[in-house]
């Protein structure tokens, strides 16, 4: 806990809120056996309906094992002409050298610019933390983090994609077939685990930055709702130096994520009940043991309840879990076949690319479903 | 002398009507009313009436009208009526004008000027007759995070943690003293708080013994400069105690309960002799830094075994904000706030209409004080002063506060018609006196009825706006100034209270 980030807190706050609504999906190898992207952009193209081509993006991890020790920067930026953008690369350049010891960098092989709109830069770093004077202090993970707020709070036109180890964000603007095609995710890339997000916001300022996932470290998420309750939990997460300026909802479960899961290392299923607790009709009639923690949970972290309708997969190395809100107003389907566990707003999507299931559920509001890795060595190896 | 300020109210009896029963006289304890045998009529000296409708609302024939005199001063911006009255009745007196109820003058009133949020399309509005929704709310500190253990999926929470209130919903009762309000008027208002699910505040006064087995578990009990009343078995049998040390009122001052309201229960009830005058001292003569209230907190813990959240109520006033930052760190779990508007039973009119700040700015800036300091979880917020209705109540939470008092809105339940006359101990209503022929016209059974019908309907009409939201649960709207927009209000105005302009 031992950092803080010096906030720019503008007093009225205008921050706004991005409304969307999304298709999700999400595959896992339970073994650990990597594939590449073509199921999953074949499966979130057959939701193309939920998106309105401003927004897809993927979530893949295991994608760089020879780089695995190093945390996979990727940086989006962006501006008018190439000038500007590299105009920010050097900047953050400047930035990421001081901080960090880079050990390989690259602009992300892309396909034709003309298949997308107005592309940003995109560039990827491999890179260890180079701690300095108070910073010595903090854990890598802490440390990441407050460089991430950093370069997006204060580098004009830089925005990091996602900062996890073996790891990385592939987003943009277009529908997600097309931002997958773009960056050749059938062909260049193997992962484990895979979440993909095809986007409908409703106001049309659409940009590279604002699609999903959003990620810190490894914790990526993929997000169809609206967050009714953001103003509440920004004002909490704020607390704790989250710097919420991502102009969308997403980000405060990502940080709430982080907050609860890395600093204060609550297991998932404590964490499924602090952001979609049970009603208290239902805890009121729990036993005694159980009724003290989820009233103590309630309690303590009310403000991080995420209130309105969701349904989101977040995903973490070796885990990809699925929950909805508390009253189940956004759809997810589970299901699995032999070691593969699929996440999908559609059951129709997962169908296409494995017919044969051998379960598939609807998990209940506020219940989260986990799929995690059955051997993390052979990943880590 | 001859007094030069004509009557205040004009009182029209239809003599048609009028059937000569007698009640209003026996209604007006100000003896507005008397009964000419000769003439067998009813006279009305309209120089004694205070206009608290009381004879209106029980004429058996409704004869009678009650409004304000017709009667002016040659019309003049700078000197009102009110002025130029309240300067004549100080020429005839010498004294403090005194006066009651809350600050009537035309402050701006922010609630008016913000509007709520609603969801349309991309997020579904919740029905509250079908779907759950909560309005369970916590006051007291609540830690940054929670620890827990693990053993073998077992989990057990590690953190202790602090006492805190719990309240089915976010409207508690105001202090309100024994003594200021009859024996009545406060067993009603206890009766109620314990039917709905929510808190009374002793106010400063005591709690009368009998009183403490049945209400003490819905009951937070207040130590003021006066120091009336207090012993172990007060202190322990509350669930809260909070220290008073700023009324929204009279910031500043302290309170005098004149010898004539001291009967013998009330004596007993504050531990002084009867007859008495009860004045509270202007400061806790105990605390005259922020490391002496911290004393007292510390001390009342002790004396409560650390089993009940200590509040302090401070008036809103300029630099209110940072001083609360200080009483949160000095150990208060809990804030209350008393703004411009709140009510008194007695207050020199001067300092009632000139000091303080608006509640509404007030909620804001402490609550955005406490996050900026990283100390918000510390401690909860109950804003007090001017709340009127529902959307006051959930405007309120969503400016920060975490639940609010409602004092003038709980005696309008039970009949008040806000006359000011509250200092007089003449209370037609039979709320603001001691006298008993006055005070048994205060039944608890209704009273208290009609003050748990209050939050009933309040409740429902904050789960219905909430729902309207798409939030389900009160703790989601909490600070959430995302759902709330401001309506002709300058751009300070918007600064402080944190929210938008409509539209944008």
């Amino acid at each position: 806990m031992g950092f803080k980030i010096i906030m720019p807190r503008i007093r009225r706050e205008l921050y706004n809120k991005e409304i969307c609504a999304c298709s999700i999906f999400g595959a896992m190898n339970r073994d650990g056996e990597r594939f590449t992207g073509a199921s999953v952009m074949k499966a979130i193209a057959n939701m193309r309906v939920r998106g309105n081509g401003l927004g897809g993006g993927f979530a893949a991890y295991g994608i760089y094992p020879e780089y695995k020790d190093y945390y996979a920067f990727h940086l989006m930026f962006t501006g008018k002409g190439p000038h500007a953008k590299f105009f920010a690369k050097k900047e953050l350049d400047a930035f990421l050298s001081q901080y960090f010891d880079i050990v390989y960098d690259e602009e992300i092989p892309h396909g034709d610019e003309a298949t997308v709109s107005d592309p940003p830069l995109v560039w990827r770093y491999f890179a260890l933390p180079k701690k300095q004077d108070r910073d010595t202090m903090l854990t890598d993970e802490d440390y990441i983090v407050d460089k991430v707020m950093w370069v997006n709070a204060k580098i004009e036109n830089a925005y990091v994609f996602s900062s996890g180890k073996n790891m990385g964000c592939f987003k943009g603007v277009g529908y997600p077939e097309e931002i997958g095609e773009y960056f050749m995710l059938d062909k260049l890339y193997k992962a484990h685990t895979w979440t993909a997000h095809g986007r409908f916001p409703t106001n049309t300022q659409a940009w590279w930055g604002g699609a999903h996932p959003f990620s810190l470290l490894d914790t990526t998420i993929v997000h169809n709702g609206e967050v009714s309750s953001y103003g509440t939990n920004r004002w909490y997460l704020e607390m704790y130096g989250y710097a919420c300026n991502l102009q969308t909802d997403t980000e405060v479960i990502a940080y709430a994520v982080d907050l609860l899961m890395r600093r204060q290392k609550l297991p998932i299923e404590i964490v499924a009940k602090i952001l979609a607790p049970p009603i208290w009709n239902a805890i009121d009639q729990m036993n005694e043991k159980e009724k003290k923690l989820l009233t103590t949970l309630r309690m303590v972290y009310g403000p991080l309840l995420m209130n309105g309708p969701f349904a989101v997969i977040i995903g973490q190395t070796g885990k990809m879990i699925g929950l909805t809100d508390r009253i189940r107003l956004r759809p997810i389907t589970a299901a699995t076949n032999g070691e593969m566990f699929y996440l999908s707003s559609e059951e129709a999507a997962i169908r296409l690319i494995s017919p044969q299931l051998d379960r598939v559920w609807t998990p209940n509001g506020g219940e989260p479903v986990v799929g995690e890795l059955n051997n993390m060595r052979k990943v880590l190896q | 002398m001859k007094s030069f300020v004509f009557p205040e109210f004009q009182i029209i009896r239809d003599e048609e009507k009028c059937g000569q029963c007698r009640g209003c006289e026996r209604q007006c304890a100000f003896g507005v009313h008397t009964y000419d045998p000769v003439a067998d009529r009813l006279i009305s000296d309209e120089r004694k009436c205070v206009g608290c409708q009381r004879c209106v609302i029980f004429c058996p024939e409704n004869a009678i009208t009650v409004r304000p005199s017709p009667s002016f001063y040659r019309p003049n911006a700078s000197w009102s009526r009110e002025k130029l009255e309240d300067l004549k009745k100080q020429a005839e007196t010498g004294g403090v004008l005194l006066t009651g109820c809350g600050n009537d003058k035309p402050f701006r009133i922010y609630w008016d000027h913000i509007v709520l949020n609603a969801s349309q399309v991309t997020n579904p509005s919740i029905d509250p007759l079908r779907e759950p929704m909560e309005l369970r709310t916590f006051l007291g500190a609540k830690p940054d995070l929670m620890e827990i253990s693990t053993e073998d999926g077992d989990v057990q929470i590690k953190t202790e943690l602090s006492p805190n209130l719990m309240v089915e919903t976010p409207i508690l009762f105001s202090a309100m003293s024994y003594g200021a309000i009859s024996y009545n008027a406060f067993r009603s208002l206890a009766t109620a708080a314990c039917k709905s699910g929510t808190y009374f505040n002793t106010g400063e006064g005591g709690l009368p013994r009998e009183m403490r087995e049945t209400f003490g578990k819905c009951a937070i009990v207040q130590v003021a400069s006066g120091r009336f009343g207090i012993d172990a078995e007060y202190l322990n049998c509350a669930q809260a105690v909070e220290i008073k040390v700023g009324q929204g009122a009279k910031p500043g001052i302290g309170g005098h309960l004149p010898g004539e309201k001291v009967s013998a229960e009330v004596a007993e009830t504050r531990m002084i002799p009867m007859g008495a005058d009860a004045i509270s001292p202007a400061p806790h003569h105990d605390i005259y830094s922020i490391e002496d209230l911290s004393m007292l907190i510390y001390a009342l813990k002790e004396a409560t075994n650390y089993e009940k959240p200590i509040s302090v109520k401070i008036a809103a006033v300029h630099n209110f904000a940072a001083i609360a930052t200080g009483i949160v760190r000095a150990g208060a779990d809990i804030i209350a706030i008393d703004g411009l508007r709140g009510g008194t039973g007695a207050a020199p009119k001067a300092i009632r209409d000139n000091v303080g700040i608006p509640i509404e700015l007030a909620i804001s800036s402490l609550d955005r004080r406490l996050r900026d300091e990283c100390i918000r979880n510390r401690c909860s917020i109950i804003a007090a002063g001017g709340i009127r209705c529902s959307p006051d109540v959930i405007k309120a939470i969503a400016l920060g506060a975490d639940a609010v008092y409602i004092g003038s809105a709980a005696l309008i339940a039970m009949g008040c018609t806000l006359c000011q006359k509250c200092y007089t101990g003449k209370c037609n209503w039979g709320i603001c006196t001691q006298d008993p022929r006055l005070s048994g016209r205060l039944n608890v059974d209704i009273a208290s009825q009609r003050l748990s019908n209050l939050i009933t309907a309040w409740s429902h009409e904050i789960a219905e706006m909430l729902g309207g939201m798409g939030i389900n649960a009160l703790e989601s709207l909490r600070g959430n100034r995302d759902h709330l927009r401001g309506v002709g209000l300058h751009e300070w105005e918007l600064d402080v209270l944190g929210i938008k302009g409509a539209g944008e």
